[in-house]
């Protein structure tokens, strides 16, 4: 009853396919979206900024990119992280290599070299399927963590492989604080998550879901697999690159090839199965779940005052990992996104079981 | 096979040949140091194989694409090589082994049962975490420092040939017992396969699961010998990569090369697992000690994976991977 539908009539298209069309699901994502813009920079406290909620959106926005290839388009992708280092060193070598250019386009174009590159590597996803091309997007995380490491051009000839970002200088005001670094960020999260729902619910979402269902019959009722596979590689990749630009210059500061290896591809592609493949809701749930859960299971032992060394806590937290992605496999292959959409439906009932 | 595939699968050939040999052609690289590094490549593609056929085995009988197998060849040799230190080391293999086979029966019973009949990129997915759940299991009870394995094997290099070339050729022992012991363990798993009557259901199970259960095959009690199986193999190769390289996290780093030996032989094939596991073992020293210097070095990395992405594109489905046909 709390949720209750009845009596709001769609009179014409527009408000039949608005983004939100249930009442209270616009209000409770207003009221979200004021509390995210206006209350938390002001009540959250600097670590909690710095440290969550900055990686956490970030982290949301690369998902919600692989959650189109994967969750969407049905193309398995290990190589996630090699096109967040991507959009990084794009964006690095644009930012040290053309001083005037203002950041905003700095990140743009950095994703757009990510496209460049994922639409590359998304080539062979046309003759190769499944598991072979799971295997295949591995070539593209090994090939690029190795060009970054080893060609000096790409780090500016620095002598350690190390490199840092210049400050996030955008129209004349400098991003310094946690809490502008997170409006900042949070900016780029919803714009592009905005961009990426209404993506998925048009013509070309439609396209990749039919892809994803089953190609050959997508392909017999005209949908071009080329065009439908590419467009999802490089939408993909382009969300990756700017999170991964963002991820470099907001998050990190300085940063190694090493920040961007194979282990980030999988964090990646757990977020997705643990929130939800093809939802966008479920990546920034998993996101949310994947970054709070080692902090979680940091403090968990000394609460119960077991004292454990940091070692086997992150030993711990490997098999945690493990077995929770076992058992969300199993109770919801759809994820928390669908947990969610469990909830709400009862609330619609509540307070009658059906 | 299309003419223009075979055609286009030749060519590949021929390049990698070509590949193999130009370095002895246009440098001034010697015959006999040719002849070392590719002798190194064979044993570590030997190697790679052995990894890759834990793969195909679980591939073939349960369509599971299983990519816990690193991290069952590490928590094989980890176990194996702290229950040395308390006991001999043929009561520590045998233990081993029982521990191999009670954590296939755990995965069979925990995850794949209650998984069955789901999509292959689900259970996939549920392998990663196995993989996860293994690496911290392992480095719980096992601890994660760095662990010499002895089991006898001899390691200092021997020179062959010396009386046929200036110098001779250096091979090393180690790695030459460890391809014969591979090619003994690929004879054992053919023949298993082709003439007993658990090898016969394996088939069975392979080709067609509801097919077989419906004469009678019972599904479950084959996973678990397929997963013991490849736990075996697992067992295998850690002790070989251990011995060489010491039991140590990035053994599970080695083991990822066994993903561009299977798709370059294809996923169903115990042949395809071996001559993928020599291209690349091959292809990857070659390349490394030829073509690393002019790139850079460094290039075993991602050489095994680009090769097999490209060989992927003329043959999508492997050397000897089972041509797949789609319906609609």
């Amino acid at each position: 009853m709390i949720y209750r539908e009845t009596g709001q009539f769609k009179t014409n298209y527009a408000s039949d396919q608005q983004l939100f069309p249930i009442l209270q699901d616009r209000i409770f994502v207003i009221a979200f979206l004021v509390l995210a813009f206006a209350v938390v920079p002001l009540v959250a406290s600097e670590y909690l900024l710095r440290a969550i909620l900055v990686p956490f959106l970030i982290l949301s926005l690369a998902a919600i990119g692989l959650n189109i290839l994967v969750g969407y388009c049905g193309q398995v992708s290990l190589g996630t992280g090699g096109f967040m280092a991507i959009g990084a060193y794009a964006a690095y070598n644009l930012a040290v290599r053309i001083p005037d250019l203002n950041l905003l386009v700095v990140f743009l174009l950095a994703g757009a070299c990510a496209t460049v590159v994922g639409a590359l590597f998304g080539i062979p996803s046309l003759r190769i399927k499944g598991f072979y091309l799971a295997v295949a997007t591995l070539a593209a995380q090994f090939f690029i963590d190795w060009m970054f490491a080893r060609i000096k051009w790409f780090t500016n000839d620095s002598s350690s492989g190390n490199v840092s970002a210049p400050p996030l200088d955008i129209f004349g005001y400098t991003f310094t604080s946690p809490a502008e670094k997170y409006l900042l960020v949070l900016v780029f999260v919803c714009v592009f998550a905005l961009i990426a729902r209404n993506l998925v619910r048009g013509a070309i979402g439609r396209s990749w879901m039919a892809t994803r269902d089953m190609d050959i019959a997508a392909e017999v009722i005209g949908i071009r697999p080329l065009r439908a596979k590419l467009s999802a590689f490089a939408v993909s990749s382009f969300f990756v690159g700017v999170a991964g630009a963002l991820w470099a210059f907001v998050y990190l500061g300085s940063w190694e090839p090493l920040a961007f290896d194979v282990n980030r591809s999988f964090q990646l592609l757990f977020m997705v199965i643990i929130g939800g493949l093809g939802s966008i809701l479920g990546s920034f749930l998993g996101a949310a779940f994947i970054v709070i859960l080692p902090l979680f299971l940091n403090q968990f032992p000394t609460w119960l005052g077991i004292p454990l060394s940091t070692a086997a806590i992150s030993h711990i937290e490997f098999m945690v990992f493990g077995a929770l992605i076992v058992f969300f496999l199993i109770v919801e292959p759809r994820g928390l996104a669908r947990l969610w959409a469990i909830g709400k439906e009862k609330l619609r009932l509540w307070p009658f079981p059906h | 096979m299309g003419a223009t595939t075979r055609n286009l699968t030749i060519a590949f050939f021929v390049l990698l040949v070509f590949g193999a040999v130009s370095p002895m052609l246009f440098t001034d690289a010697k015959f006999p140091q040719w002849l070392e590094v590719i002798l190194g490549g064979v044993m570590s593609g030997v190697l790679y194989s052995l990894v890759a056929l834990g793969l195909v085995l679980i591939f073939k009988a349960s369509g599971v694409f299983n990519f816990a197998q690193g991290a069952m060849v590490l928590f094989a040799a980890l176990t194996l090589v702290r229950l040395m230190e308390k006991m001999p080391f043929v009561v520590a293999l045998v233990v081993t082994i029982v521990v191999m086979v009670a954590l296939a029966w755990l995965v069979e019973r925990l995850v794949l049962r209650p998984l069955v009949n789901q999509e292959g990129i689900v259970l996939f997915m549920a392998t990663l975490g196995i993989a996860y759940f293994l690496d911290g299991l392992g480095q719980t009870l096992w601890g994660s420092d760095i662990y010499t394995l002895h089991v006898g094997m001899p390691k200092e290099p021997k020179i062959l040939l010396e009386g046929t070339f200036e110098g001779g050729i250096l091979v090393n022992m180690e790695d030459a017992i460890a391809a014969v012991l591979a090619g003994v363990m690929v004879a054992v798993l053919a023949l298993f396969f082709q003439k007993t009557g658990t090898g016969r259901a394996l088939r069975a199970v392979a080709d067609d699961h509801q097919a077989a259960q419906s004469i009678g095959i019972p599904l479950n009690r084959i996973w678990v010998i397929v997963w013991s199986v490849s736990g075996l193999v697992a067992l295998v190769a850690g002790v070989i990569w251990g011995s060489k390289l010491g039991v140590q996290f990035s053994l599970q780093l080695v083991a990822l090369k066994a993903l561009p030996v299977v798709i370059l032989g294809g996923f169903t094939s115990i042949p395809g697992a071996i001559i993928g596991g020599l291209i690349i073992g091959l292809g990857e020293k070659v390349s490394e000690v030829y073509l690393g210097p002019l790139l850079g070095g460094g290039i075993e990395n991602w050489f095994a994976y680009v090769l097999a992405l490209v060989f992927l594109l003329f043959r999508p489905e492997g050397l000897f991977g089972e041509r797949h046909i789609d319906r609609v």
